[in-house]
């Protein structure tokens, strides 16, 4: 009990009771001052329903997650082959590529705006000859930046999965497909790929919750401009709550948030343990 | 005879050749990716030197045309009593690493011992589930009970706390797992025979050999608590206990106008971790690389 009763108490403390709260905040419209918390039933949720931005938000968010995590894990795929090829130094390159992880996305999207704002257009100037303008001042151009910047931040870390995945593969498999005429192409698919399914797995699973649940950098980066067209859905919920003291039906979208992570977090279970049936 | 192994041994150096042509292509291709991916430090290092003129004028010259300045960076730390902040955020970030890796290695240890209690099967079914919940469905809730029943926001402890709350789920986890597979039970039969309590027999015998899983713990984490920003943004109000993240957004805001302030602040912001990268680089690659094989 006393072993166990730290952890415990502040897990309760800081997750399952603000959780089950929130819960129960989501059927009442508090204005997060008043004492009283007016009960409304089901009124956020259908507030919720209607909040159009609420669900453009969702959309974009969508949109941004899929095409960022095929992307980082293409290129983290990449990267993690490249530094597992037995060439001099990609110990060092590992810890290279690594490096945009160990800085908070604040800071991250403070670093881009300026090279967007000021590097790109500096050098989009010097090779067209006319003074161009910042991507971050389209809709398009936001929701491209953020994608960039979310995949040069996450390749690094889910290189390092892919290269633990590498490096749990035997090599004497592959080798054993090469010597039995197999090109490097097929060894790779047939072979190391699907010994490699659970860094797949993991590696999908947390780059698309991580790009699904986006605020730092979408803060920090685009704020959400131009005309409130590159808000996340992590930001509209924070917006609903704490600038439009809407908390009811904040809480109400971001238990909808929770939903989709759940059923996402569910899917991956479930593809995990159907791949280990078949290894 | 001789012919054939001469056609073999050409055949091996062309092997060798072809390899070497390889690698030294993957080389250069690693190398053109690395300096792409480093490029916007760079751009903040250079630019964080120069005059505001020179920042506008010619942001890509390496050194301004107005020469090397240092006025951007004491005038910075200045500004965003960066001595603070940074104290700040390393007393929050060690405090609150060094709590999780203690009572989630305890409470692992309990549970995994402990299989049959309903307590310990519910918390870590508990514990478990709530990986899947995002920190924005938390988030009011939270501000709600302890900033409007309890009052207890803007407190440096408050934070820690909740940091730890946050984490121990996952730390719970990896201790699970190396306890089950790391720690044979009959060492601490040993130990208890030997006179030792449950308490000693935890600290000397199984927290030594969880070692490599605590470490991995402390960095994952470490790394998470140095760069949170919404959490400590709802907890912390008052600007004497800022943390790195919070004073930068709250510089930018203030100071956007003035970029070179802006770039010395960034490049201060980033400076702590990359200095603690350049000497635990090793750990922390091989920490995150081990995090996600358990995790």
């Amino acid at each position: 009990m006393m072993f166990a009763g730290p952890a415990t108490i502040l897990f309760c403390a800081v997750v399952v009771v603000p959780f089950i709260y929130g819960l129960y905040l989501t059927l009442t419209s508090w204005d997060g001052i008043a004492n009283n918390k007016p009960f409304v039933g089901l009124q956020n949720y259908r507030d919720a329903f209607a909040d159009t931005a609420y669900w453009s938000a969702l959309g974009r968010t969508a949109i941004y997650s899929v095409i960022s995590v095929v992307l980082v894990n293409v290129v983290a795929f990449f990267l993690a082959y490249l530094v597992t090829s037995g060439i001099k130094g990609q110990n060092f390159f590992r810890a290279g590529f690594f490096i945009p992880n160990l800085i908070g996305g604040i800071v991250l999207g403070y670093v881009w705006k300026f090279v967007f704002n000021r590097a790109f257009v500096a050098i989009g100037t010097a090779l067209t000859g006319h003074e161009g303008a910042s991507l971050l001042g389209t809709t398009n151009g936001a929701l491209f930046a953020l994608i960039l910047v979310s995949v040069w931040q996450y390749a690094g870390y889910m290189m390092l999965i892919y290269v633990a995945g590498f490096m749990g593969v035997d090599d004497s498999l592959k080798e054993a497909a090469l010597i039995d005429g197999c090109t490097n192409g097929q060894a790779m698919r047939n072979v190391v790929i699907p010994l490699m399914r659970s860094s797949f797995v993991q590696c999908i699973f947390l780059s698309t919750t991580r790009c699904f649940m986006v605020y730092d950098l979408n803060l920090s980066l685009t704020k959400g401009e131009p005309f409130n067209t590159s808000v996340m859905a992590a930001m509209h919920v924070y917006n609903k709550a704490f600038v439009y003291k809407n908390y009811g039906v904040g809480q109400a979208e971001a238990l909808i948030l929770f939903i989709i992570c759940a059923v996402i977090g569910m899917i991956q279970v479930y593809v995990g343990k159907k791949g280990e049936v078949e290894a | 005879m001789a012919t054939q192994s001469t056609t073999r041994k050409s055949d091996n150096d062309k092997a060798i050749i072809r390899q070497r042509i390889g690698h030294g292509l993957m080389i250069a291709v690693l190398a053109i990716l690395l300096v792409i991916f480093i490029w916007p430090f760079f751009m903040v290092l250079t630019n964080a030197f120069k005059s505001m003129s020179d920042i506008t004028g010619e942001p890509l010259s390496i050194v301004g045309s107005h020469g090397f300045t240092l006025n951007n960076f004491t005038s910075a730390m200045r500004k965003m009593h960066f001595w603070r902040v940074f104290g700040n955020s390393a007393l929050i970030t060690v405090s609150a690493t060094v709590l999780t890796v203690l009572v989630s290695a305890m409470a692992a240890y309990v549970i995994v011992r402990n299989p049959r209690w309903t307590a310990s099967k519910l918390t870590f079914a508990a514990m478990v589930a709530s990986m899947v919940i995002p920190f924005q469905v938390i988030m009011v809730p939270l501000v709600s009970v302890y900033g409007g029943y309890l009052g207890v926001l803007n407190s440096r402890l408050t934070l820690i706390l909740m940091h730890v709350g946050f984490s121990v789920s996952l730390a719970v986890f990896m201790f699970h797992g190396a306890i089950k597979t790391n720690v044979p039970i009959e060492l601490e039969e040993a130990a208890e025979i030997d006179g030792a309590s449950k308490w000693r027999t935890f600290w000397t015998v199984v927290f030594p050999l969880l070692k490599p899983t605590a470490a991995t713990v402390a960095i994952i984490d470490a790394m998470a608590f140095w760069n949170d920003y919404l959490l400590p943004s709802l907890v912390l109000t008052d600007k004497k206990i800022y943390t790195i993240p919070i004073a930068t957004q709250v510089f930018y805001g203030t100071y956007s106008t003035d970029i070179g302030l802006v770039m010395a602040a960034l490049l201060l912001a980033m400076l702590p971790i990359l200095i603690l990268y350049l000497a635990l680089q090793r750990f922390i690659v091989a920490g995150v690389t081990a995090g996600a094989v358990k995790g």
